[in-house]
């Protein structure tokens, strides 16, 4: 069972990620902004994650590729607005392999009795970006079955 | 698939009444009547949802005697649906190192990053 609430409305471009994890806000931050722990958890375990730059202030660069098992690279780029905080990270994301399409993301953590809940709201462009951006970012072959189908009307009636 | 294909596809999943008429087709075909019942809504209006649901290829629709039948037509969903799945696993997969490193974490063990690596057994990471 998926514990990651994803939300991705019909006809809007924006796309939410919910998710509770059982540790204190700070550690949480950490985890997201730290360089040296970003590598050991953002992907999946199939790709390889190495940071170019992770300058995280107001204005700052930043900067990483995952790199798939057949050599593949995937270089992903962009900027901090405002001092990141656990209050609001908020920052810019552009995949190289399709430049000129930029989302902005917003993530914020919240505690809640020891634990922290991770909200990312993801505004993109356009409609035609985010379905297209997702499409052309995520290159994990999936096959998935009719079960899925009823997930997702569930996910859009909520919508 | 093509992305405007998939657009086509979401503009037509905007609509709350579209994915009503969707809904009751998961149950069978039905007229355009049929579609209209539960709705306060002229099948004229009725007709233009379900030509919009057509030109997405989310229904076709056939002629039975006298009544227009629509179809669901599972296809385009089942597109969005693996669209939507690879977010999902890439986020899924993610959340999941994500716990198990602020795991390592509170155990105190170093700063964490030595204890995540110490768990890159293949075998221990596929448990779920």
């Amino acid at each position: 069972m998926s514990k990651t609430e994803i939300t991705a409305d019909p006809g809007v471009p924006l796309i939410v990620i919910t998710r509770d994890f059982d540790a204190p806000r700070d550690l949480v931050f950490r985890a997201y902004t730290d360089p040296g722990l970003l590598v050991e958890w953002l992907g999946p375990r199939a790709l390889t994650l190495t940071v170019d730059r992770y300058d995280v202030r107001d204005g700052g660069r930043w900067r990483y590729i995952h790199t798939d098992p057949e050599g593949h690279e995937h270089g992903f780029h962009g900027i901090f607005h405002g001092d990141p905080s656990p209050d609001g990270i908020v920052q810019t994301f552009e995949y190289e392999g399709v430049p000129g399409h930029v989302k902005l993301d917003t993530t914020t953590l919240e505690e809640r009795g020891g634990q922290t809940r991770v909200r990312t709201v993801s505004s993109f462009q356009s409609v035609a970006d985010r379905d297209g951006m997702v499409a052309s970012g995520m290159e994990q072959g999936v096959r998935e079955g009719n079960e899925r189908l009823a997930e997702l009307l569930a996910k859009l009636r909520t919508g | 698939m093509a992305t405007d294909r998939l657009s086509l596809v979401f503009r037509a999943l905007a609509d709350p009444t579209r994915r009503s008429i969707l809904n009751r087709l998961t149950e069978g075909d039905a007229t355009v009547a049929e579609l209209a019942a539960p709705f306060r809504m002229s099948q004229p209006a009725v007709s233009r949802h379900l030509r919009v649901l057509e030109d997405a290829g989310l229904i076709s629709r056939t002629r039975r005697a006298t009544a227009r039948l629509s179809r669901l037509e599972a296809e385009p969903l089942r597109d969005v649906t693996t669209w939507l799945a690879r977010y999902q696993r890439f986020w899924d997969e993610s959340h999941e190192r994500l716990d198990d490193l602020l795991a390592a974490l509170q155990a105190g063990q170093e700063d964490g990053r030595g204890a995540a690596r110490g768990r890159a057994d293949p075998t221990e990471r596929r448990r779920r």
